[in-house]
């Protein structure tokens, strides 16, 4: 895959370069209209993040009256970050050292699982293959909240409901990334190289975790980020399934928030907008760092 | 044939066991080969088939609880009652129906808009939009909750800039709109980076030909770089409206801020979780998930054969 994606770079790279001239030539003021349509987009998708940067260093009483699009006289950020760490003995920091370790812990699970499934589904003949592919394609048009009620009871009578793992388990096994491995282990484990192995004398696992596992990082990273991410994010499923508030993660500690509004006379918004920020922070390094992945993922799963 | 055949060695390795010598090594690779596999299966099974399963138990049921609600709960079997009542539920589809009004404008909106700019990026300068990159990513790489969050203060009547316009955001007429702009905020930068990408992957060679025929830019776009994109389009934007279908996180936020406008039954999944969790009636719950998981299964599969139509002719 990364072959293919590569060799389309090479060939589409040099003759953009003829393209883009000639394309200057015929145009002249088209051009500066699309600059200036792109700058609008731009801005348009920064404002609301600015407006955030803003508004975490102003304070309960000026986020109301000043104008939100411009700092206050007053830069109270230091201490809206005490506040938020702080309140009701720091549970702020609790959800969010959970967030941290369930998204983790969910995601290097998901991936060892899928990527293993994947590449066995697609490099090896062994009685029931042919089933549990059928059983993964099947599922693809079940919908999630078709799941959510039944898991309630099930979680319930095996003593997952209000603990760690009913965070953990159930995402480990998504459908989609073990047919993305698998997809991806066709082309980009060579059956010469397993058999060349083999003749050298190496097992099957020794093969796995040797060779075919270096051959399919891509999958594997592309697989880490989205469940990161949507670990990071999921709200229904921590919801129902979470009971304790100690237990929480970042974004249904923040709705209870933004749902209670005061507490006694006290104004939560800065500590949920501060908090809003501080959360997003994790997840946006590791999208700029892991930029070639969730693009490469996204090609993957349009192939499909 | 390989497989049964493989299958009847299996078997027989099983129980053979202390005769290692009859193994030949094809069965052994096989066996180590789907033993990367078992994991996976058994999660599978448990956490995607036994629901499912369970699910159609469940929902012939329908649970009384003794006293205030305290007492052991008695189940009584009612056969196909909970789905029937499901069926004629008002509620659940007038929540379908706002979600498909919803998702039907939204979706194919934000798709349009993103291939115009790509057209647009795509005809004038293959680097321009290389600059606008990671400002362009930026409200895809902001987690969903956050962005709501975000969003939700900038339509509040309080802490908004745009409180000048003296519109009000969570209002029942316009709260539709204003998740749809937030959706449209959140994917347009990413759609049309993507679409752009596959644009550049259209063979120079045929461009250049209809440009040296004498084809202006937008006749380009139209006979060439349109009929190119319109496949995978269509496929994710039919694909995104089944799944908005689904929509339950950004409501969930709004009814926080305005419960009068945004009603504990407002979309299907909205409704599920109140019957679930808030009124306590899992097998109505499941019934009612099992109607919508049906209408989402029906539309998938047209949406999967349509495709596949397409894509043989």
């Amino acid at each position: 895959m990364t072959a293919v994606a590569s060799a389309r770079r090479k060939r589409t790279g040099k003759p953009q370069e003829i393209g883009e001239s000639t394309a200057n030539q015929v145009k002249g003021t088209s051009k500066y209209f699309v600059l200036g349509l792109l700058v609008v987009l731009a801005l348009y998708a920064v404002a609301p993040l600015w407006w955030l940067i803003v508004a975490i260093t102003k304070s309960t009483g000026t986020i109301y009256t000043t104008n939100g699009l411009w700092f206050a006289s007053k830069f109270n950020l230091f201490q809206n970050l005490h506040d938020l760490f702080t309140y009701q003995d720091g549970i702020y920091s609790t959800w969010l050292w959970n967030t941290v370790w369930l998204s983790f812990v969910t995601s290097a699970g998901a991936m060892l699982v899928t990527v293993a499934a994947g590449y066995a589904l697609a490099k090896y003949r062994f009685y029931g293959k042919t089933l549990i592919m059928g059983l993964i394609m099947a599922s693809f048009i079940i919908p999630g909240t078709l799941l959510t009620v039944p898991s309630f009871i099930l979680f319930q009578k095996v003593g997952l409901y209000d603990n760690w793992w009913v965070m953990i388990l159930p995402a480990m096994f998504t459908p989609m990334d073990a047919y993305l491995a698998k997809v991806y282990a066709q082309g980009a484990v060579p059956d010469e190289l397993m058999e060349a192995a083999r003749i050298d004398g190496a097992g099957e696992y020794r093969i796995f975790y040797s060779i075919s596992w270096k051959l399919m990082v891509t999958p594997a990273a592309t697989i880490f980020l989205l469940h990161f991410v949507a670990a990071w994010n999921s709200f229904m499923w921590p919801m129902i399934f979470l009971k304790d508030y100690h237990k929480w993660t970042v974004m249904l500690g923040l709705q209870s928030w933004i749902a209670r509004g005061t507490d006694s006379q006290y104004d939560l918004t800065m500590l949920v907008i501060t908090g809003a920020f501080i959360s997003m922070i994790p997840v946006v390094i590791l999208m700029i760092a892991m930029q070639r992945y969730w693009k490469s993922g996204v090609t993957i799963g349009s192939l499909k | 044939m390989t497989h049964s055949g493989t299958l009847r060695r299996k078997q027989s390795h099983g129980i053979e066991e202390s005769k290692p010598r009859h193994v030949p090594w094809r069965v052994i690779q096989a066996l180590k080969g789907s033993s990367f596999t078992w994991i996976y299966v058994i999660g599978f099974a448990f956490f995607v088939i036994t629901p499912i399963i369970m699910s159609l138990r469940v929902v012939l049921y329908s649970e009384k609880k003794s006293g205030l609600g305290l007492g052991q709960a008695t189940e009584t079997f009612v056969g196909m009652d909970n789905l029937v009542q499901a069926l004629h539920d008002a509620t659940f589809w007038t929540g379908l129906g706002r979600v498909a009004l919803y998702s039907v404008i939204v979706v194919p909106l934000t798709q349009f808009v993103s291939l115009v700019m790509a057209l647009l990026i795509d005809s004038v300068k293959a680097k321009t939009a290389a600059r606008f990159r990671i400002l362009l990513l930026l409200p895809y790489m902001t987690p969903g909750i956050v962005a709501t969050i975000i969003w939700i203060y900038l339509y509040s009547p309080t802490t908004s800039p745009l409180k000048w316009t003296g519109l009000n955001f969570f209002g029942s007429n316009m709260v539709w709109f204003s998740m749809g702009q937030m959706a449209f905020w959140a994917g347009l930068g990413f759609n049309m980076l993507i679409m752009y990408g596959s644009l550049q992957s259209i063979p120079f060679e045929i461009i250049e030909a209809a440009r040296l025929d004498g084809a202006s830019e937008v006749r380009i776009a139209f006979s060439i770089k349109v009929p190119f994109m319109v496949g995978s389009v269509t496929l994710t934007t039919l694909l995104s409206i089944i799944g908005t279908l689904q929509l339950f996180d950004q409501p969930f936020f709004f009814r926080s801020i305005s419960p009068q406008t945004i009603t504990k039954d407002f979309t299907p999944a909205m409704q599920i979780y109140n019957q679930a969790f808030q009124v306590g009636n899992i097998n109505y719950a499941t019934a009612l998930s099992l109607l919508l998981a049906a209408i989402l299964c029906i539309a998938s599969i047209v949406v999967y054969t349509l495709q596949g139509k397409v894509n043989r002719a």
